[in-house]
């Protein structure tokens, strides 16, 4: 899984930290009791206190805290029972107060870790160094008006978790599986509904390269906001070679923000943020220090849902699965509750194999969520029960699982409407060989000169002949024992 | 109908339970006493129309037995407070037109209780002086001057508009807002009664923040009494205001008791620097023996801190100002200069907007809070600050209050001391500390100058404790029979 | 404490107060006058002092999560300088 890049004056390795802003599920904002729908008009989701009016003062959401406090144990992080909310003083049209509340020195949530999946089955753990709460900005529209920005507060004081990786990604691949599995956790916690085209988590990638074998650290460019998985790969892949090209040409990479425009595939500097910053953290005095008790932790603890960690260790336990399959199905809850449900009295390899394989594959070509599965658990199981006492083979399973994906019907249905049920009677089939043997006697001569393999072309040929009904171990039994007569 | 602004706020509450006047009648005095001494700039905005149907509206409901606490009494807001569709200022060009369309918590429990607001009172910009001379609309009067001497005085600062209206009888009272000293240095200048309560006493939410940890709203008055039953009105638990204390409210009229014997009172060694101001000091012996006449007990103290305590209020008070003043950038209110970029529109909206005083207080705070410079600065005078309210608790173990004088001097000319930051800073040596450490305290008018100029005695107690702070207010005040500036007639 | 012109216009920029070349210089001095009044607070010892971060002294208290406000954006934007179809209205900003 290595990621180098191979430069003219040697191999470059990349070092990769993530920002990520996890937008809370919450009814209302972090300070005040604005909605926090996503699309509605502008400025009609803005209370007083998010315009920042003069005199306005904030009041601090339980539910965005329980929330943090819940991500930050499913991120098997420390907790600060005391934490301190600062003001980030900067002054941006979409940012009303002229600060952002935040929290800088002391927050909610402290060190943690999260575990990658690889796609090859490896994990790799990476430290989280932190989560903190604070608010979203506004959003500045450039393209309504020809010299004006258009500003509109709706999303203004929505509670953020920031969570802050250490920079121990080495790849690409690595963020990508990162920013899943950060996405996985805080779906199963229900904390952020992970949703990266509306922005409720977005992602700044900080990036540098270093000569492979050292271990400093060199200037890091910041990539802001970027909202796909894939762009973020794209990104810092993009980023890591320009610091490679920059590097070796005789240059120096100066630390800034960065924006990546996807249609050029290429990051670029962010021109509002050229200005040097010094935000001037300082304690908010409108809000006093955030305390809780380790009962309200505890409390918090025990409604936490099996995470996927845990999930994937039951499932390799449990059922036998391989890393990567048990990796593959616990992504989502919801998938890794239909699994079990099919799993449940049945061949789980089995059930693995059609789920990852034969489902999400439907699932993906029809760009469906597992919720949204034509094919129910039941039905899939099923199918799978038809199979295993032999009713169908498996590629008549095949072709009735289609037909289940385009229509949603039951299997047992479709099997009996086609007429697939596999024959398992000796008389046809033998019929049947009889018939193929008659029709080639050139192949007969050669399979019993000794070419046993043609076994295979003589099964095809008969499974040919019964329309794929027929059982295929009965037709390979009866076949080597009329061949061998 | 004159004389009816002769009244104090308690006379006139009892006046109009007793039906000798209606609350119009009561309005149209003051209105007109207002109108008589536009000379003095005390108000910003007038709203006489908006106060005479109110007052038609409280006389409606004293008729239906429905009368608050202050049905029918005329007050001035100070123009930090945001009033519902009536122009709020702070004093600043940068807030010009700004119609808030919220009330805050203090004056809506002010109108709850019945109260009748005259207008917006005159006052520093954003409450940054004490002599209420950076205000965008002009210096405030004092409505006193020295014997012999046609000098126009200052009112102090910051709620100064509120203090001489007060004093002028142009209103009953008023309220204000002390962040160093901007209710009780005013009113010691003033000649009349400024409460400053515990920190979280008044609910902030409305009142245009200068300094968070400082800001607190309280009552302006010719009486301890009024003072009393005014604070009953502003005060109370807010849960819009994150600071604001969830604590009943003691009847604090109740605690008028006239008794003080057996209380130990505080005098603090170092309110007696080198060159005190000998009438000052005089005063304060004053105060001394009619506390000790009263029965109550004289304790030397010492808060060894005290010398810092205006350094210290001028970082953290700036460093929170540069930070509550961002929000005044020229997009969602106010004033706006048009610029080239974003960045150029603020600079010089902010530029136009905010006055020297308030620039200077933001650019201090905007260094002190600078990288690098956090650590000397901001966190040096939050830890400077503890042991300031360190002094105060280890002070009240062993007394009930703390006596002081509230100002080093009384009011001075306008302009006498506009040009150098620091002296002005300096007449909020004794009210400073205070502030920094939560307490509540009050200005009693204690005395005259011997150029007749009015000085104040200043009472502290611990948190929570305005009902001790207000018994010994009441003592001083009948001891001091301070005879209150003399009615002028028409004006 | 001396601020020099530079400092003081950077101190400007950060709080994006405009000042024209000749206020800077009388400002300087002004500001560094008030510094030089505040550095006798470094006289005092303060090494084991818990910093007092704000007024009040109680904890957080927390508001139940629920809507209770927004819907009324023409009372967001009446005092707006300048408002465009229920947005703010600023100078072009190219990020
Ligand atoms: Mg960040
Ligand atoms: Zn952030």
């Amino acid at each position: 899984m290595s990621f180098i890049i191979k430069g003219e004056t040697g191999d470059w390795e990349t070092v990769i930290g993530l920002e990520v802003h996890a937008q809370v599920v919450s009814k209302s904002k972090l300070f005040s009791a604005a909605p926090t729908t996503f699309g509605a008009e502008p400025n009609t989701q803005v209370s007083f206190v998010d315009a920042g009016m003069p005199g306005m003062l904030p009041v601090i959401n339980d539910v965005c805290v329980e929330y943090a406090v819940r991500t930050g144990l499913g991120l098997k992080a420390r907790i600060n029972n005391r934490s301190v909310f600062a003001r980030k003083n900067y002054f941006y049209a979409d940012l009303p107060q002229g600060y952002q509340i935040s929290q800088f020195e002391l927050p909610i949530v402290g060190e943690g870790t999260l575990i990658l999946d690889m796609p090859d089955g490896e994990s790799r753990e990476v430290g989280i160094e932190r989560l903190h709460l604070e608010q979203d900005a506004g959003k500045s529209i450039h393209d309504l008006h020809p010299d004006k920005t258009f500003i509109d507060l709706n999303r203004c004081g929505v509670a953020l978790m920031e969570i802050v990786s250490k920079p121990d990604m080495r790849s690409p691949d690595e963020a990508g599986a990162y920013l899943r599995k950060l996405r996985s956790i805080v779906r199963y916690l229900e904390t952020c509904d992970g949703n990266m085209d509306e922005g409720s988590m977005r992602c700044d990638a900080n990036v540098s390269v270093r000569p492979v074998g050292s271990d400093e650290l060199r200037t890091r460019c910041e990539i802001k906001n970027v909202n796909s998985v894939r762009f973020v790969m794209q990104a810092i892949e993009h980023e890591a070679r320009r610091h490679v090209d920059v590097y070796e040409a005789g240059g120096d990479i100066a630390q800034e923000t960065r924006l990546y425009d996807t249609s050029k595939s290429e990051t670029r500097p962010m021109r509002s943020k050229e200005f040097a910053h010094d935000y001037r953290y300082f304690p908010d005095p409108d809000l006093l220090p955030l305390e809780f008790d380790d009962a309200y932790v505890e409390e918090i603890r025990s409604t936490l849902p099996e995470l996927p960690d845990d999930k994937k260790e039951r499932f390799m336990a449990d059922y036998s699965l391989s890393a990567y399959d048990a990796g593959v199905l616990v992504v989502e809850k919801e998938t890794a509750a239909y699994f079990e449900d099919v799993a449940s009295g049945r061949d789980a390899k089995v059930v693995a194999n059609w789920v990852i394989s034969n489902l999400f594959g439907a699932l993906n070509k029809k760009g469906l969520s597992i919720s949204d599965s034509p094919v129910s658990a039941l039905n899939l199981g099923k199918l799978i029960d038809l199979i295993s006492d032999e009713t169908i083979s498996g590629r008549i399973a095949k072709e009735v699982f289609e037909v289940m994906v385009d229509e949603g019907k039951d299997p047992d249905a479709i099997v009996e409407e086609k007429g697939l049920r596999q024959i398992t009677d000796t008389g046809p089939i033998e019929d049947a060989i009889v018939k193929v043997m008659e029709e080639s006697p050139g192949k007969v001569e050669e399979y019993r000169g000794g070419k046993d393999k043609l076994i295979g072309w003589f099964v095809g040929q008969v499974m040919k002949q019964t329309g794929g009904k027929a059982n295929p171990g009965m037709v390979n039994d009866l076949l080597r024992k009329k061949l061998a007569e | 109908m004159t004389d009816l602004i002769s009244l104090d706020l308690a006379g006139a509450r009892e006046g109009l339970n007793n039906g000798d006047f209606s609350a119009v009648e009561l309005t149209q005095a003051h209105i007109k006493a207002m109108g008589a001494h536009r000379d003095l700039n005390t108000f910003i905005t007038e709203t006489p129309d908006l106060a005479i149907e109110r007052a038609k509206e409280a006389d409606h409901n004293r008729q239906q037995d429905q009368a608050g606490d202050l049905e029918g009494i005329p007050l001035g807001i100070k123009d930090l407070f945001c009033t519902e569709g009536v122009l709020t200022t702070a004093a600043s060009h940068i807030l010009d037109g700004f119609t808030p369309p919220y009330e805050s918590t203090v004056t809506a429990k002010l109108k709850e209780a019945g109260a009748i607001f005259l207008g917006k009172t005159n006052l520093d910009e954003f409450a940054m002086g004490s002599s209420n001379e950076s205000s965008h609309y002009g210096p405030v009067h004092n409505p006193w001057k020295a014997n012999g001497d046609p000098r126009v005085l200052v009112p102090g600062g910051s709620s100064g508009g509120s203090a001489a209206a007060v004093a002028a009888h142009l209103c009953l009272g008023a309220t204000g807002t002390d962040t160093g000293g901007s209710i009780r240095q005013p009113a010691s200048f003033c000649g009349v009664v400024g409460m400053k309560p515990t920190y979280g006493r008044c609910s902030r939410w409305g009142i245009v923040a200068f300094s968070s940890s400082l800001d607190q709203a309280g009552p302006m008055t010719r009486t301890v009494r009024d003072a009393a039953i005014l604070l009953n009105a502003m005060a109370g638990h807010d849960p819009k205001d994150s600071t604001s204390a969830d604590a009943s409210v003691p009847d604090f009229e109740a605690a008028l008791t006239g008794d003080v014997k057996g209380l130990r009172i505080g005098i603090p060694a170092e309110y007696r620097p080198d060159g005190l101001n000998s009438e000052i000091a005089t005063l304060w012996g004053k105060g001394v023996s009619w506390l000790k006449d009263a029965g109550a007990e004289i304790v030397e103290i010492t808060l060894p801190h005290t010398k810092y305590a205006l350094p210290t209020y001028y970082i953290v008070a700036p460093a929170e100002a540069s930070s509550n003043l961002a929000r005044y950038d020229g997009v969602r209110f106010g004033l706006r200069v048009e610029g080239e970029s974003l960045d150029d529109m603020y600079s010089k909206t902010r530029a136009a907007g905010f006055g020297d005083e308030v620039k200077r207080r933001v650019l201090i705070g905007t260094y002190a809070l600078s990288a690098g410079y956090y650590d000397a600065y901001y966190l040096k005078a939050q830890k400077v600050r503890q042991l300031i309210y360190q002094d105060f608790i280890s002070a009240f173990d062993s007394v009930d209050a703390i006596l002081t004088p509230t100002t080093p001097s009384p009011a001075f000319p306008i302009g006498e001391k506009s040009d150098d930051p620091v002296s002005m800073y300096l007449n909020d040596v004794f009210t400073v500390p205070a502030s920094l450490a939560g307490l509540p305290g009050i200005s009693v008018p204690a005395g005259l100058s011997g150029d007749g100029l009015p000085l104040g005695l200043q009472v502290l107690t611990k948190r929570w404790d305005e009902e001790t702070v207000f018994r010994v207010a009441g003592v001083l005040e009948e001891a001091a029979a301070f005879p209150g500036l003399p009615l002028t007639g028409e004006g | 404490m001396s601020l020099d012109d530079a400092r003081v216009q950077r101190i400007a920029v950060l709080a994006r107060i405009e000042l024209a070349q000749d206020e800077i210089g009388p400002l300087g001095k002004e500001l560094s006058g008030i510094l030089d009044w505040i550095e006798q607070l470094q006289e005092v010892d303060t090494d084991a002092v818990e910093p007092m971060t704000g007024g009040a002294d109680q904890s957080l208290r927390w508001r139940t999560d629920g809507v209770e406000d927004g819907g009324h954006a023409a009372k967001i934007l009446a005092n707006a300088p300048e408002a465009h179809e229920g947005f703010f209205g600023v100078p072009k900003v190219i990020e």
